[in-house]
């Protein structure tokens, strides 16, 4: 009598401990919390073990969209001082079946997030063996930054082009009317800055060739 | 001391006398540009001088010859060959007042081949350094934005994973060869023109006409932002650099001297090579802009001066890119040893903190006596800095691999990849508007343009010319024609052209000449050590430099290393043999301006013949005009 109540007792922990251990449906959970937080690192004690079993619980939850998952549900064994354990997952209704594997896989990968924050750890920290972590998706721009640059680059050069170029020509016009109005020479010499020849480095004035007495030209 | 001088008639007619060049200097009448002042000279030279080669050359050689032995003889050929060579050039431009190919007309007209010589190489190095500038403002345009393109691997069309060639090699591997170069495997696979490669090339060239459209009074406006921004780019990633860890042992890495390297041929000769091509000798612009200078200059001051400020670039620049590699190598160290620290962790379910870095050894060493079979089925990395340090590259590999890797470690990457890249550019637009003076002057001297043409014409002709025949590197296997280019356009050539720049002016034009124009120039006799260097010292050098090259390179079979995703060492670079129509290739790039040189001498020896057989030849050929008074009225040709 009493063997067979201490039996009852004693069976489903140890049945639940063999659902875990030998099952092929578990998950190897890893936690990486001193890299992760460093000097604000917590103590992984039975307290965060609740919450991780909890928060799985949740997970399953979200993902069935059945209320009667409980923190019972979920069986942890393995436990290492790596911080690595697994766990399996046991039906509300029937606690000696097990939740397959995809469908576990299934509610980790859609609550990563939210179990990634519960323990303030990230997609490298909190390992599920065999679970890749989703990609976060590309990030599509409108327009790609850098035609965005290229174009003021090129704006930019274009705009000097046509500033240059203009100036040239306006400089040639004005060469061109200044050189119509040569006969008037005479006093646009003198007329530098309305200083008679004072800046002009002491010498005689500018030295015009074309008023030059050299008879080179002539000879032949 | 040699006092041979090689006969050459009709000198004095094809040159300006003393009294002319003061008539000249005084009556400002001639109708060559100038300078607006001394420092806008002295930036042109140095921002000409200082290019990507000081950055990306020099710390390399500096780092696999030998560490701080590599200045030994970095520092005596710099003084035996470089200087006296950009002295002279300074002094033969300034006296003779033309660009390289007027220059050796002058002075000669058989050596006419030497100028087109030069005119040739700047323009084949022109071509493919705007290539490489089109290169790093794309690497611009694309850094601004967080997070960088190249810190991590896209992800595949279904979403599954990373894309598998990121995957295989790295993000910034990855960045360079597939999404910005879009590399083929082979030479001869083009690959198609690159679209947004034609939209920065095109961009490099409009920068570039927009600074050279007037010639220098549009350049030296230029260079008062492109020669210094460098230098305080330099400066800020010093600070930046020596603040992040492992800078200090990069540093050592590269200065530790191994004096055993002075032995090795190879460092003299990669020392004096980078020494040459460093100063940007030969290719004619350096003359231009000495053209320009007022002709009593002090050039040799300014060679001096332009010599120790290349130097000590080279330098600087050396230091801080180690500083920046010594960051990488520690992180990838680091990376290293914490995966395997994980590795080990995970298998053997051991607490965190029970192995770091410190213990990490003797852990291993005692995990290994007690489970080896585990241990070694682990395939544990090894770790070791000095690997990692060594794994220095040179080239487009230092820039655009290994020092933006290094930038996406660093907090604020986006910053500091646009100012990388920032300077990268002014390094090489200052270098690209002396190779574009080296092209543009000989073309306007040999009359290739009508005289109606203004400048602004000439220069946009030229750089739309050069724009076009650079979609070569825009295509697919760009990267390798651009390799072969480097190689071989830029090299031979240049020391052939050195060498007869020397031959030239000490003794077709005579060194006692040169001497009274350079007591004439700067008021007195160059000293012993010029002597000896122009006559002897400095044509020696060369010359073997010559040698070696040549030799190693047709004894050596020539290869070059393709990205190819389907080879067995991917993610290493395959060797491959060029195919044979690439000798043909080679043979006009490097043949062709070397060959100019004796072959000009030589066709107008023939064209002299055949003039001399029909004396009624209708108009002498004379190429300049000499104001010497009392004289006939010379025809301009």
């Amino acid at each position: 009598m009493l063997a067979g109540v201490l039996l009852l007792i004693f069976l489903p922990p140890l049945v639940a401990k063999d659902l875990c251990k030998d099952s092929q449906d578990g998950f190897k959970v890893r936690l990486s919390i001193k890299t992760a937080l460093g000097d604000d690192a917590y103590e992984w004690n039975e307290s965060e073990m609740f919450l991780f079993r909890s928060t799985l619980a949740y997970a399953m939850r979200k993902q069935t969209k059945q209320d009667t998952y409980n923190i019972t549900n979920i069986l942890v064994c393995n436990d290492t001082q790596r911080v690595s354990f697994v766990f399996v997952v046991t039906s509300p209704d029937d606690p000696d079946q097990l939740i397959p594997k995809e469908q576990i896989e299934q509610a980790v990968r859609q609550n990563k997030h939210r179990i990634n924050n519960a323990f303030l750890l990230s997609d490298m920290t909190l390992e599920f063996v065999g679970i890749p972590p989703t990609l976060a998706a590309p990030i599509i721009y409108d327009t790609e930054p850098w035609l965005i640059v290229f174009g003021v680059v090129i704006g930019a050069v274009a705009v000097g082009i046509v500033a240059l170029l203009m100036s040239t020509v306006s400089k040639k016009r004005r060469a061109k009317e200044k050189a119509a109005g040569l006969s008037e020479e005479d006093e646009g010499i003198v007329k530098e800055n309305g200083t008679a020849l004072s800046g002009l480095g002491g010498k005689e004035g500018v030295y015009n060739q074309t008023f030059s007495n050299d008879n080179r030209f002539t000879e032949l | 001391i040699m006092k041979l001088k090689l006969l050459n008639p009709g000198l004095e007619d094809r040159i300006l006398s003393h009294d002319e060049l003061e008539r000249l200097e005084v009556e400002e009448a001639g109708d060559r540009p100038k300078w607006d002042n001394k420092a806008q000279y002295m930036l042109t030279c140095v921002g000409f001088c200082v290019g990507l080669g000081n950055v990306w050359r020099f710390p390399y050689l500096c780092q696999s010859h030998g560490g701080g032995a590599f200045m030994i003889p970095f520092l005596i050929l710099l003084v035996f060959e470089g200087i006296p060579l950009l002295h002279l050039e300074f002094a033969i431009g300034q006296r003779l007042r033309k660009g390289s190919v007027g220059v050796w007309r002058t002075i000669n007209p058989y050596m006419l081949g030497v100028g087109i010589a030069s005119m040739c190489v700047s323009f084949l190095v022109s071509l493919y350094y705007n290539t490489i500038i089109a290169w790093v403002m794309w690497y611009f345009f694309n850094s601004f934005q967080e997070p960088l393109p190249w810190s991590q691997c896209p992800i595949n069309a279904n979403r599954t994973g990373l894309v598998s060639e990121c995957e295989r090699s790295s993000p910034v591997d990855y960045f360079w060869y597939r999404e910005t170069l879009n590399t083929s495997v082979a030479i001869d696979e083009t690959g198609g023109l690159q679209w947004w490669m034609i939209l920065c090339l095109i961009s490099a060239w409009g920068v570039l006409y927009v600074c050279c459209i007037r010639g220098i009074e549009t350049t030296g406006k230029a260079v008062y932002v492109t020669s210094t921004l460098p230098y305080v780019v330099l400066t800020i990633f010093l600070i930046r650099g020596l603040t992040l860890k492992g800078s200090v042992d990069g540093i050592k890495f590269l200065f530790t001297p191994d004096l055993n390297e002075l032995a090795n041929p190879s460092t003299w000769l990669d020392a004096g090579a980078q020494v040459f091509y460093s100063f940007s000798l030969a290719f004619g612009g350096l003359i231009s802009f000495s053209s320009y200078n007022s002709v009593h200059n002090n050039c040799e001051q300014d060679a001096v001066i332009i010599s120790i400020i290349n130097a000590f670039t080279s330098i600087y620049a050396a230091t801080v890119i180690y500083s920046i590699i010594g960051f990488r190598a520690t992180e990838r160290f680091d990376d290293c040893l914490s995966g395997n620290i994980l590795t080990l962790l995970n298998t053997f379910d051991l607490p965190e903190g029970n192995i770091t870095q410190s213990n990490y050894q003797e852990v291993l060493h005692s995990l290994n006596s007690t489970n080896p079979d585990i241990i070694s089925n682990l395939h544990l990395k090894t770790c070791d800095l000095n690997s990692f340090l060594s794994e220095g590259v040179e080239g487009t590999g230092l820039a655009f691999i290994v020092f933006t890797e290094a930038i996406t470690k660093m907090p604020l990457s986006p910053l500091w990849s646009v100012l990388f890249f920032i300077m990268l550019f002014c390094l090489g637009l200052s270098s690209m508007f002396g190779n574009i003076e080296g092209v543009l002057v000989p073309l306007q001297d040999l009359k290739v343009f009508p005289k109606s043409w203004p400048k602004e014409v000439i220069s946009g002709v030229t750089c739309l010319v050069c724009c076009l025949v650079g979609l070569i590197f825009v295509q697919g296997s760009g990267n390798y024609w651009l390799a072969l280019f480097d190689s071989f356009a830029g090299s031979i050539p240049l020391l052939i052209v050195a060498f007869s720049e020397m031959i030239g002016v000490v003794y077709v034009y005579g060194i006692d000449r040169f001497n009274e124009d350079m007591i004439f120039m700067i008021g007195h006799k160059p000293n012993i050590f010029w002597q000896a260097t122009w006559r002897v010292i400095s044509p020696l050098i060369m010359l073997a430099i010559f040698i070696f090259y040549f030799s190693t390179i047709v004894t050596k079979e020539i290869f070059y290393i393709a990205w190819d995703p389907e080879s067995e060492n991917f993610p290493t670079l395959e060797k491959k043999p060029y195919p044979s129509w690439i000798y043909v290739i080679i043979f006009l790039l490097a043949g062709i301006p070397s060959l100019s040189v004796p072959g000009t001498a030589v066709f107008r020896a023939i064209r002299e013949y055949c003039c001399k057989k029909h004396p009624s030849a209708p108009v002498q050929e004379i190429d300049s005009v000499s104001y010497k008074p009392g004289n006939q009225i010379l025809i301009l040709n």
